[in-house]
């Protein structure tokens, strides 16, 4: 693909790497891929992700045909692939939405070149997120329950139940995620309106658009909103995670009863959220060949954070275990022993590896500057949160109060199905984004190029 | 009815220049079309601020109070349980979807004043009408000015020479 914006590493600005970037050439560098045919790459990527959502929908069919029965939960461990798929899926949820916000609270300039895919991820992922604690129900068709309505079994929901904190905090969180994303999509809707060629085309973009003409009074007030919703969206998506952490730590099961999940769980969202940001980063810069626009500099500063994350994740696994110890309680103390030595010892050790050790590596500059390092390692953490979420739930249920009653989790070809078949979905949703919207915001790139007199 | 003008600029700068002229003039400067938002540019038209975030305020908080009533209604009066001796009244775990659906309404309210203050969505628009006005949303930046008393050819002018690529007369439809 021929390039409008060259990259040029001894560019003078430091968040676009090209000598310079006008107006023209921003708008042309992130509409060119949406105008021009996708090339064979898309249509193969977009084949095999409908392959896998295909496989997902047989496997949704299939569970609402046979019941829960059909993944590896038993009578002890009640919970399993959904809900740690539930977990992982809206921490990834919570990222875009929560870095998009943060850096534009905090004045971080170089949000421009991510904010506008990483919400996307966010709406796909919480999607994805939403549907995982329905399908665990074990009579599903009744999930509306949920909802507050006035019905002839006289019945309200539970307000003091996680669930149903779950479902206000999910549908909230995602038509917000929405708004917020839409809004700061309008005027690029905008300028798609104004250089698509096709009819249909036209009257898509112009549509959605709303009649934005980018008037100066039309600005002020996006700003207004958009800022507004950005410093309403943080402690939005705080709770939001929060909450998901009080569905264990309401409870009263050893390793569970712990005051630090709230806050450990929203870290945790941000770290495997800004490792999947990387990895899209990555294809999307490679694909539509934008790395004027994502630099190699982006990279380093989500290292960064991966990196502070990844501490503080570390130093949460051992207030868990110091809690453990020093709270005295028989079970909690025989919960972390089982943690290291027991069923799952193996996995749990690959999460403290993929978690805390393997990003320590981002320390030494020359490896956080390499991509595919810095490829490796957000994979490893995106595993690694996996394995966290997984087995938050399969240690505490496995080794509870009566001793009895331990057993373990194994593994069915449907919980596979569960785990793998989203991820497909997901890149479905991706794919059919990057075609349809600009996946970079062009007038935060604009202002950008302005800013730094590239422009 | 006095004429009004819009003239279309390479580059901010030469915008901001007009817009200072204009600002000099008998004539009025109404609005700015750039595609991106230029800091201070809605200071120099003289808009005031909105009102969006009262809006948000008063959306969310009204939508939150309900969500509390609901539940303290459900829970008290229509559908007592006693959970694990709790009191009925859980008011602090009350909090928490009030907090949620409070913050969405909050952004829903905002929405929808910002559609209602801008006049959106309105799709189509006179302005549109221009030829080269799309390069609105692209690259090229245009000033509406309507010209004071008798002074319709003096405006073209100001606008002209602060570097003006065209600037292009409107007429009421």
């Amino acid at each position: 693909m021929s390039q409008v914006l060259e990259p040029d590493p001894a560019a003078p600005s430091r968040w676009i790497a090209a000598r310079r970037a006008s107006d023209v050439q921003v708008t042309q560098a992130i509409t060119a891929p949406l105008l021009t045919s996708p090339g064979r790459v898309w249509w193969l990527s977009l084949l095999v992700s409908g392959i896998i959502s295909l496989w997902f929908l047989v496997a949704v069919v299939w569970l609402f045909d046979q019941g829960i029965g059909i993944w590896g939960v038993n009578s002890t461990i009640v919970w399993g692939v959904a809900i740690a798929n539930y977990v992982w899926w809206i921490g990834i949820g919570n990222a875009g939405t929560l870095i998009s916000a943060m850096l534009l609270l905090t004045r971080q300039k170089w949000r421009g070149s991510i904010n506008r895919f990483a919400e996307a991820m966010t709406l796909f992922a919480v999607a994805i997120a939403g549907l995982m604690p329905i399908m665990h129900l074990g009579r599903p068709i009744y999930a509306y329950w949920l909802a507050p309505y006035p019905n002839t079994m006289a019945l309200w929901p539970q307000w003091r139940s996680a669930l149903v904190w779950d479902f206000w905090a999910i549908v909230s969180y995602l038509l917000f995620s929405i708004l917020f994303w839409y809004v700061s999509l309008i005027p690029d809707l905008a300028t798609m309106r104004d250089r698509t060629r096709s009819y249909a085309g036209q009257r898509f973009y112009g549509a959605l658009a709303l009649g934005w003409r980018g008037s100066a009074r039309h600005w002020s007030r996006l700003q207004t909103l958009h800022s507004t919703m950005a410093a309403l969206g943080v402690p939005l998506v705080c709770s939001v995670h929060s909450i998901v952490g009080l569905d264990f730590a309401a409870s009263l099961m050893p390793g569970w009863q712990e005051a630090i999940f709230p806050p450990y769980f929203v870290v945790g969202a941000m770290y495997s959220g800004f490792a999947m940001v990387v990895v899209l980063a990555l294809v999307i810069r490679w694909g539509f060949g934008l790395q004027a626009i994502i630099t190699r500099r982006h990279f380093e500063v989500i290292g960064r954070v991966l990196l502070m994350s990844s501490i503080v994740m570390g130093y949460s696994y051992a207030t868990e275990w110091f809690m453990a110890w020093y709270g005295g309680e028989h079970r909690e103390r025989g919960l972390v022993a089982f943690e290291f030595t027991g069923t799952y010892a193996p996995m749990y050790w690959a999460l403290l590896a993929c978690n805390v050790a393997i990003p320590q590596l981002l320390w030494l500059p020359r490896l956080r500057r390499s991509l595919p390092v810095l490829l490796a390692i957000a994979i490893a953490i995106n595993v690694g949160m996996w394995l966290e979420r997984i087995l938050i739930v399969w240690n505490t249920l496995s080794h509870g109060y009566m001793p009895s009653l331990w057993r373990s989790f194994h593994f069915t070809f449907w919980d596979w199905s569960f785990l793998i078949a989203p991820l497909g979905l997901f890149a479905l949703l991706f794919l059919v984004f990057v075609r349809l919207v600009p996946a970079v915001s062009m007038f935060d790139m604009r202002e950008l190029a302005h800013e730094e007199g590239v422009a | 009815m006095s004429t009004t003008y819009l003239a279309e600029y390479r580059d901010i700068e030469r915008l901001q220049i007009a817009l200072a002229r204009v600002k000099q003039t008998p004539h009025q400067a109404l609005d700015a079309f750039t595609p991106y938002p230029v800091e201070g540019l809605d200071d120099e038209l003289g808009f005031r601020p909105s009102h969006i975030r009262t809006a948000m305020l008063l959306g969310g908080l009204a939508v939150a109070a309900v969500a509390f009533g609901l539940q303290w209604y459900s829970a008290t009066i229509d559908y007592p349980i006693n959970s694990g001796g709790r009191p009925l009244n859980s008011w602090q775990v009350f909090l928490l979807v009030p907090f949620e659906v409070g913050v969405f309404a909050a952004a829903l309210s905002g929405v929808i004043a910002f559609l209602w203050s801008c006049g959106l969505p309105r799709l189509h628009h006179p302005l549109f009408d221009v030829p080269g006005f799309e390069r609105a949303t692209q690259d090229h930046y245009f000033l509406l000015a309507a010209a004071g008393n008798d002074g319709a050819s003096d405006l073209r002018q100001v606008l002209q020479d602060a570097g003006a690529v065209v600037v292009t007369e409107l007429r009421a439809p």
